[in-house]
């Protein structure tokens, strides 16, 4: 390959990079402004409605605003760390989205290790929360930099074995392959067989992105707004960017591994399935993914903090085993190949161990 | 010059570096994360081996499990930084003469002849279908079973040996019982008490 031709595949895999993490950050944005109507609608307040017509406007003047700030350092805090720490949150949550597909062939990266390579860039966030706790030279911060840290921790342990579940289930850790096990109709999809899986999985996700009501670690009402609270200007903006893409990132991963990601739902139901034929997958994939997101923002509204005992009690005493449990359930259904979900799987296929 | 060896020089520089920055950064938060780059770069190495299984199992496992729990107690830890320094030349023959003598050992183990890319044959290219898990995953459940089931078993008995070292025996906790919590019933928390409603007194409301 000849330096040209790097040049110009680099260019192009740039210019890909670019069209996900554009349509990203524009629909953080509007995630936002959707939470604020949606919470005020629920509230029965009107919610932003002065900037632009309707209020459409009010994210962009959010950004201006972001940007226009002062980025302040604490004196104290450790510059350098201080610093780095946001870049340190928002980095694997970007490069998460690589192994996404959002269609048959629409993905950026189609490695064999997607499952993994997702698991390895949630769990590496947590470093931005620990280090922007310490290098603030804050006690608030810090309090809640171990909180987050030790629930992202906890709750990893739960939400990798639901992986290993999905990956059973697909047999494969490509997520393209295992969107494709689900090929059939809505009833082949993964939701039935992980069901327990799932409830879990979405838990799990929804304590991972430090969202309500798993938000100790930025609980207003005791420790300010926890391991941010020196930020202001553009570092906090990193770290709000971070936490929505990472919001947007679950949403779709649950509608890929349970819901037959870009499959058309009404797949192999008579006139419904032609009528719909013309829909992109990506559309139905998005679709899919904004159920949950409004998910998380109607939690958000619904229900009030958990207790941070309460926290640890439900990831490790009650997800871990029950993920277990339905991990050896689900080797049977596999093994004996119930239902239609796996089949060519089971014993018959392998012809047990050679 | 291939563009595989310009990003392994690249990694292998950045591996180095930053394995140096670990033993002579002052601050000891920042030592942690030059470790953590070390095992991103040394991560990089392994995927350009085709092996990104391992690479990825390594992220995952140091930088995002054992790391983040060293970053921990390292935060916790409230060094004295001048304490550290004093006496550094008065044991520097010594730790010198360790550091040769462990570096002779393992020059000495693993010689020179060894390396060298006339010496080492240049690992196979696999084809584009090929996946380093499914390899693995056919060699540790299939050729190395009963090994691989074994050093499960030995790592069990390593766990369940540190928790019972670590135990020491039941305390008297203050901790709320969460099952007894739930079968509280309203009748006990809980009393409504019929009575006459106050009449509001003219200019009582403040």
């Amino acid at each position: 390959m000849s330096f040209m031709q790097l040049l110009i595949e680099g260019f192009w895999i740039v210019g890909k990079i670019l069209l996900i993490l554009v349509p990203l950050i524009l629909a953080v944005a509007y995630t936002t402004f959707a939470e604020r109507k949606l919470i005020g609608y629920m509230q029965m307040r009107l919610g932003p409605n002065r900037v632009g017509p309707k209020g459409w406007l009010q994210p962009i003047a959010d950004v201006i605003k972001l940007l226009m700030k002062e980025v302040v350092v604490p004196s104290g805090a450790n510059k350098t760390l201080f610093l780095l720490a946001p870049i340190l949150f928002i980095a694997p949550s970007f490069a998460a989205w690589a192994v996404v597909p959002f269609d048959a062939e629409l993905v950026l990266a189609d490695t064999n290790v997607g499952l993994l390579y997702l698991l390895a860039m949630t769990s590496i966030a947590v470093y931005g929360v620990i280090i922007a706790g310490w290098a603030s030279n804050s006690r608030y911060a810090l309090i809640g930099s171990l909180r987050s840290a030790s629930q992202i921790v906890s709750y990893e342990i739960a939400m990798g074995f639901a992986l290993v579940a999905v990956l059973m289930a697909g047999g494969s850790m490509n997520l393209g392959a295992i969107v494709e096990a689900q090929n059939g109709s809505a009833l082949h999809w993964f939701w039935i067989p992980l069901f327990p899986i799932l409830v879990i999985y979405w838990i799990s996700g929804v304590a991972e992105t430090n969202r309500a009501p798993f938000d100790v670690p930025e609980g207003e009402s005791e420790i300010v707004a926890g391991f941010h609270v020196e930020y202001a200007g553009m570092a906090f903006a990193l770290f709000f960017l971070a936490e929505y893409a990472n919001m947007i990132l679950i949403s779709i991963l649950t509608a890929l591994f349970f819901f037959g990601g870009w499959l058309n739902p009404f797949q192999g139901i008579p006139y419904l399935e032609p009528a719909t034929d013309w829909i992109p997958g990506t559309v139905w994939l998005l679709l899919k993914a904004a159920w949950f997101l409004f998910m998380m923002i109607w939690l958000r509204a619904t229900f009030p903090r958990y207790r941070y005992d309460q926290i640890m009690r439900l990831g490790w005493k009650v997800f871990i085993p029950i993920t277990v449990v339905w991990l050896i359930v689900l080797t049977f259904w596999i093994k004996f190949e119930w239902g239609w979900w796996f089949d060519g799987r089971g014993i018959a296929a392998i012809g047990g161990v050679s | 010059m291939n563009i595989e060896v310009l990003v392994f020089y690249f990694f292998a520089a950045i591996t180095i570096i930053a394995a140096i920055g670990v033993i002579s950064v002052k601050n000891s938060v920042q030592a942690v994360l030059c470790l953590v780059l070390t095992f991103f770069s040394a991560a990089a190495l392994w995927l350009l081996l085709e092996a990104e299984f391992l690479a990825i199992t390594l992220i995952l496992v140091y930088v995002g499990a054992v790391m983040v729990l060293f970053l921990f107690v390292v935060m916790m830890l409230d060094v004295d930084f001048a304490a550290l320094r004093q006496g550094f030349v008065k044991h520097l023959p010594i730790g010198l003469l360790l550091g040769f003598g462990l570096f002779g050992a393992i020059y000495w183990v693993i010689r020179f002849e060894i390396f060298g890319s006339e010496k080492v044959p240049e690992p196979a290219k696999h084809e584009q279908g090929y996946s380093n898990v499914e390899e693995l995953g056919r060699l540790l459940y299939g050729e190395y079973f009963y090994p691989f089931e074994i050093a499960g078993v030995i790592l069990l008995v390593a766990i369940i040996a540190a928790i019972s070292l670590t135990f020491r025996g039941r305390r008297e906790r203050k901790g709320q019982s969460v099952r007894e919590q739930h079968r509280v019933l309203k009748e006990e928390r809980l009393k409504i008490v019929s009575m006459k409603s106050e009449p509001i007194k003219q200019g009582d409301d403040a």
